[in-house]
């Protein structure tokens, strides 16, 4: 038990050490450009109002699951950039069937769903064919593969927007209201209208099958072993490269969950002002969180709440808001210099207590011997 | 172990890539006077005060009216991508911090400006671009432009000049308000000389607006368009323009600038290859919403600010286009009798 705890305080080592570091890089980075430092931390570390709580916990539960998507890839050693592409591709086909309104209410939602998580899945499979295949590596393939969605979709939405009068925006149609998932409203609780998305349900539901399939399962057993070591994996009888393109296209239809939030609770269509790089932030967020389901989480809510809280920067501190891209890009850089950094602290504390207990038990080896 | 730190490596250039810094948000306080100071919040679009083009409009007419009737300002930007809640964030705190005069420049704030107007119904909104049922309300005024009127006629003026019967434009974003530029450039192009040859080229795709604020893509662009024998590329990429207008100065060809006069906006070095530029007066649309807040005669709707209204127009800085000025202003007399109908996509 004594170890257990040992090991929670260094794996929180890291991520607090990581954000320390960045706290103070970018401190010197606002003295050097010459901006208001104190100014600028006031606005980042003020209390959140009600209506940013809603947003950071709404942000937080997208980036989650594009966070999930690229942890999935993590496990196996796969580098899953694409979950950029394969959102918005998978939204995109979700918007326009979930638009058309063939289906009533909740089945529209649940069958749109599916479709978006079968089309992020078949996305991502082109990659994970191209390395079984062809030993194409996925980072390549899959940065190639965001440029062709972003081209596709627009060209797609060409032809599928609907041209609403006055307006210079293109969208798809937009989904009946008894087809929108409804928010939770938590005026009572923090008095503010903004409602939490109501598929915030979907991003814990994906936690929970995130940990068990990884931890509790033959396959997850499977995955996290070809990741940790191919060789091994093959010689313990594991098809690796299945393993490639079953995790592969799993990592993609996760990735296809990522713009339902925004799609059922907020936008209810997709057009060319959605949200991007969801699936790059995706990927700061699994580094930051260790591919672990609850760390993912507390990742997701300090970019959520680091994005939030730039909004005033402009306004109040007169700093452009882009700073907090320097000190999102700088806790990653700096997470995994604490992680290798902690890494080697535990070896050193583990080491130096069994040397201890080694030399403890070693007089006594002695005695018996004489 | 060495995949996961060349990932990282990616991925920490990737977030860094979105890191382009960029102080925004300055207060200008102005003129005194002893009434008490209009306060205008502006939210800009993507690329803020200093794209030379689009928001630079805006923010002349807010420096404009700043300088007569002394107001109080507070501006910030919107980023690449950003998320609705952001949009929405901006209004609600530039309201919070007592700029109850809200200025959104963009048609992507028209959900935003909907919902803020409609919580706060003291606050009154101007937005620029967009009139749809999204962002209509009781206390929102609409500017809108005729983009397409005013394009036809540097169309045609890049018609007129073209000594190799081809020429260029160069799209910021594929979205369908530049497709509005481009159809009206082809149209007046084509009613001068019905064989020349227009090559088009749109730097981004949304979700990605970044074309708007791409020097490097907009020069590369505008090269390949000259090198292929264009001789007057004309643009509607806000600041990539800049970029047109290097290569432009390079190829020793003309380039047409939009949005603002650019001939007086653009770096020094290239302001003598501006031909013309497209006028889209959104300083005048955002001076006159805050007249009317001043004289209390602010009333809500859509403003259509055409070729008519002096809303678009081309520009006669530098004096290039001098000799064909009686033709374009046959033209613009035509389109306002509606002689001449611009297709607007």
């Amino acid at each position: 038990m004594k170890a257990d705890i040992r090991k929670v305080g260094l794996a929180l080592a890291a991520p607090a050490l990581a954000i320390l570091v960045a706290l103070a890089l970018t401190t010197l980075i606002l003295i050097a450009a010459g901006d208001p430092v104190l100014q600028v931390w006031q606005v980042l570390f003020k209390a959140p109002l009600p209506r940013q709580i809603v947003s950071i916990i709404n942000e937080a539960s997208v980036l989650y699951l594009s966070a999930v998507a690229v942890a999935i890839g993590f496990k196996m050693n796969l580098f899953n950039i694409g979950v950029d592409g394969q959102y918005r591709i998978a939204s995109f086909v979700a918007a326009v069937f979930a638009g058309a309104n063939f289906l009533p209410g909740w089945l529209n939602i649940i069958v749109a769903i599916l479709i978006s998580m079968a089309t992020g899945a078949i996305w991502a499979f082109i990659a994970g064919f191209l390395k079984v295949g062809r030993g194409v590596s996925e980072v390549i393939s899959t940065i190639m593969l965001n440029y062709i969605a972003t081209y596709l979709v627009a060209f797609w939405l060409k032809q599928a927007a609907v041209k609403v009068e006055g307006s210079n925006a293109t969208s798809t149609a937009v989904i009946a209201p008894d087809s929108r998932v409804p928010g939770i409203n938590l005026d009572w609780l923090l008095g503010t209208s903004k409602e939490i998305y109501g598929l915030i349900f979907l991003s814990i539901a994906i936690g929970i099958i995130y940990w068990f399939v990884l931890n509790k399962t033959r396959f997850g057993f499977d995955l996290r072993a070809t990741g940790q070591s191919e060789t091994a994996a093959v010689a313990s009888g594991i098809n690796t490269k299945k393993m490639v393109l079953i995790s592969m296209v799993i990592s993609g239809a996760a990735a296809g969950l990522v713009g339902m939030p925004l799609l059922f609770g907020q936008d209810y269509a997709y057009g060319d002002t959605v949200q991007a790089g969801l699936g790059f932030a995706g990927l700061s967020v699994a580094l930051l969180g260790r591919n672990h389901p609850i760390g993912m989480a507390f990742a997701a809510v300090l970019w959520g709440y680091l994005d939030q809280l730039s909004n005033g920067l402009q306004i109040s501190a007169g700093v452009s808001d882009r700073l907090v891209l320097i000190i999102q890009g700088i806790i990653v850089l700096s997470v995994v210099i604490a992680y290798e950094v902690v890494r080697r602290a535990g070896l050193r504390i583990e080491q130096r207590r069994v040397a201890n207990q080694l030399a403890q038990a070693a007089p006594e080896a002695k005695a018996v011997a004489a | 172990m060495h995949k996961v730190i060349k990932g990282i490596a990616v991925a920490a250039a990737a977030t860094l890539a979105l890191t382009a810094c960029s102080s925004g948000g300055a207060t200008a306080p102005s003129a005194s006077s002893n009434a008490p100071k209009i306060k205008v919040g502006m939210a800009y679009d993507v690329g803020g005060r200093g794209d030379q083009s689009f928001n630079d409009s805006a923010a002349l007419g807010l420096d404009k009216a700043a300088a007569e009737f002394g107001v109080e300002t507070k501006e910030a930007a919107a980023t690449n991508g950003e998320a609705e809640s952001a949009r929405e964030e901006r209004l609600n705190q530039l309201i919070e911090a007592g700029y109850t005069n809200i200025v959104a420049v963009g048609f992507a704030y028209a959900k935003a400006v909907g919902k803020v107007a409609k919580a706060n119904p003291d606050v009154k909104f101007a937005i620029v671009d967009d009139a749809s049922p999204d962002s209509t309300g009781a206390n929102i005024m609409n500017i809108t432009f005729a983009e397409n009127e005013g394009s036809f006629l540097v169309g045609a003026a890049a018609a007129l000049k073209s000594k190799t019967g081809h020429i260029g434009f160069v799209g910021g974003v594929g979205v369908d308000l530049i497709k509005k530029f481009q159809v009206g450039y082809e149209a007046g192009a084509k009613a001068v000389n019905p064989d020349i040859k227009i090559d088009v080229k749109y730097l981004t795709q949304p979700p990605d607006f970044s074309g708007f604020g791409d020097v490097a893509k907009g020069k590369a662009a505008a090269e390949g368009m000259y090198q292929g024998g264009a001789d007057v590329v004309y643009h509607a990429a806000g600041g990539s323009g800049g970029g047109v207008f290097t290569a432009a100065k390079a190829a020793g060809k003309w380039a047409i600038g939009v949005d603002s006069d650019q001939a007086k906006t653009a770096a020094a070095d290239v302001r003598d290859v501006i031909l013309t530029s497209m006028l889209k007066r959104v300083d005048v649309g955002v001076y006159s919403f805050i007249k009317s807040i001043k004289d209390g005669s602010f009333k809500a709707g859509n403003t259509v600010f055409d070729l008519k209204a002096d809303g678009v127009g081309y520009a006669t800085t530098g004096g290039h286009i001098d000799d064909i000025t009686s033709k374009l202003d046959a033209y613009k007399a035509d389109i306002i009798s509606g002689k001449i109908v611009v297709p607007a996509k």
